[in-house]
């Protein structure tokens, strides 16, 4: 699975770092970076992270070459 | 027949950002008839922003930044295949590989490729890179890795500083030549580009502004490069910040109103041809489109930015498969971002269409503010710096044209709207990095625009 995080959107709330401090981490202050293939063991808490967001910032999806060639 | 419009062939030239998403928005739309993707590169569709930092870090492989879908697009997929030519008669797009495809109704999202150091021979040495593809990454992120004396970074634009920013994190020693007088002033004005500059030799880059690069050096192998001051750089690798040219050289003959600063579109993303007159059956989105804005007196827009890649295909891809009286306008208010060298910098509106400029709240000392633009009397933009919460507040002001200098009210300051003080914004022209963001007049036929890159 892959995750992309609209930071246009994102306000630095750092709910995911919280929930998967794997994935997600902040970089100085405000600035998000993250982990764009999420690892198996992660994916609960990414999932997790995503339904947090306070502003629906990440999605979690399949990579189009994993379902659509 | 609305019905009608949820068929036929769409074809999109273009598989990045704004085409997989104005796929899925087709496919949500309710398209059901075939769909085709084109493709230079050979790589599904990835993204693009953190080539310039998780994947210099180290943090993240180039390949791992493949996009994820909101759902299948049910595409087939033409990749590493340029497209070359357009039949706007025959409805037919011509590939490179001989092949033609025909269309009921077309996007192009082609985009913006990196512009190339001037000198094919100086570009083609080993260890001269350029950044916007994920084998450019790769390639760059291997040698950052491999631990270089120095790396020249040419150009303080967004992404110039942000490598920059990575290789400094990486204990690597960079050299960042500009032609302007400091990093970001295109996109930000004078005030904050004094604070950019602040920044980067604080984190001990060494910032050379005012000076060209006159010639890179190397026997096969990049060794460093002349700067217009007489002083020379060694380095061991060297970064071509320079900008983005926009992929649009190969609808030259197609009658359309393209050329380098985009393709001509009306605010539903429409593209006109080159008598000015609007087509309905070819639509642009993303860095490829120049378009009408009214928040900025209907001049038109290019925009480099992930946000309007997004919000622009998808009004494309509803105005594809909806007829007229349904149809959605593209009025999003331009948003981007960077993060370098710990700060998180995000603007709203357009920076550059302004006269004045104030800090509406935090301080330049404390590297936390924002920064709000004006423009005859009204806001048209504000730049947060580690402030990002507060983007929104400001975005609203812009779009209800606020009076400048803005209220007492966001303000966590009692003397919030010191004094403004003039923007400063350059003309494009004396700077290295390209900007990012570009008013080009009102006209949408004129094709022509004035670079001079070096």
């Amino acid at each position: 699975m892959r995750i992309v995080v609209d930071l246009t959107r994102c306000q630095g709330y750092a709910q995911c770092v919280f929930l998967a401090p794997e994935v997600f981490e902040l970089h100085g202050e405000d600035a998000l970076l993250y982990d764009p293939a999420v690892p198996d063991d992660q994916l609960d808490r990414v999932r997790q992270a995503a339904a947090a967001c306070p502003v629906q910032a990440i999605l979690v999806g399949e990579e189009v070459s994993a379902g659509a060639r | 027949m609305p019905g009608d419009l949820r068929e036929g062939r769409i074809v999109i030239i273009g598989a990045s950002l704004a085409g997989l998403r104005a796929a899925e928005t087709l496919r949500e739309e309710g398209f059901t008839g075939p769909l085709t993707m084109v493709g230079d590169e050979p790589h599904p569709p990835y993204d693009r922003p953190p080539l310039s930092k998780q994947v210099l870090l180290g943090k993240a492989s180039a390949s791992a930044t493949e996009l994820p879908t909101r759902r299948d697009p049910e595409a087939q997929w033409r990749l590493g295949v340029r497209a070359t030519g357009l039949d706007p008669v025959g409805k037919r797009v011509l590939l490179a590989d001989g092949d033609s495809l025909p269309y009921d109704r077309l996007l192009i999202a082609t985009g913006t490729r990196a512009r190339p150091w001037p000198n094919p021979e100086e570009a083609a040495l080993d260890g001269v890179f350029t950044l916007r593809t994920s084998d450019d990454a790769d390639g760059l992120a291997e040698r950052l890795a491999a631990g270089p004396r120095r790396v020249l970074v040419i150009g303080a634009g967004f992404t110039g500083s942000e490598i920059a920013s990575a290789c400094r994190e990486r204990g690597i020693e960079v050299t960042v030549a500009e032609r302007g007088p400091a990093p970001l002033v295109g996109a930000l004005g004078g005030t904050l580009a004094k604070l950019a500059a602040g920044l980067q030799r604080a984190h001990g880059v060494d910032l050379r502004c005012g000076v060209t690069v006159t010639a890179l050096h190397g026997n096969g192998r990049f060794t460093g490069a002349d700067l217009s001051d007489g002083s020379h750089i060694d380095a061991d690798v060297c970064v071509v910040a320079m900008g983005a040219v926009r992929n649009t050289e190969w609808l030259a003959d197609s009658g359309l109103a393209a050329g380098a600063r985009g393709v001509a579109c009306d605010a539903g993303c429409r593209a006109f041809n080159m008598y000015g007159i609007v087509t309905d059956d070819i639509f642009v989105a993303g860095d490829a489109a120049r378009f009408p804005h009214p928040l900025f007196e209907y001049q038109m827009l290019s925009l480099e930015h992930w946000g309007n890649a997004v919000a622009q295909a998808e009004v494309a891809a509803h105005n594809m498969v909806n007829p007229g009286p349904l149809r959605r306008p593209h009025l999003a208010v331009p948003v981007f971002w960077s993060s370098q060298f710990g700060l998180n910098i995000k603007s709203v509106g357009v920076p550059t269409f302004s006269d004045q400029v104030v800090i509406a709240q935090g301080s330049l000392d404390e590297r936390r503010l924002v920064m709000v633009y004006g423009y005859r009397g009204r806001v048209t933009a504000a730049v947060t710096v580690n402030m990002a919460k507060w983007l929104e507040y400001y975005e609203r002001l812009i779009e209800t044209a606020a009076p400048f200098p803005p209220a007492p009210g966001a303000a966590d300051r009692a003397t919030a709207a010191a004094v403004p003080v003039p923007s400063d914004v350059p003309d494009p022209k004396v700077l290295s990095h390209g900007p990012t963001v570009a008013l080009t007049g009102y006209l949408p036929d004129r094709r022509l625009t004035m670079v001079r890159p070096v």
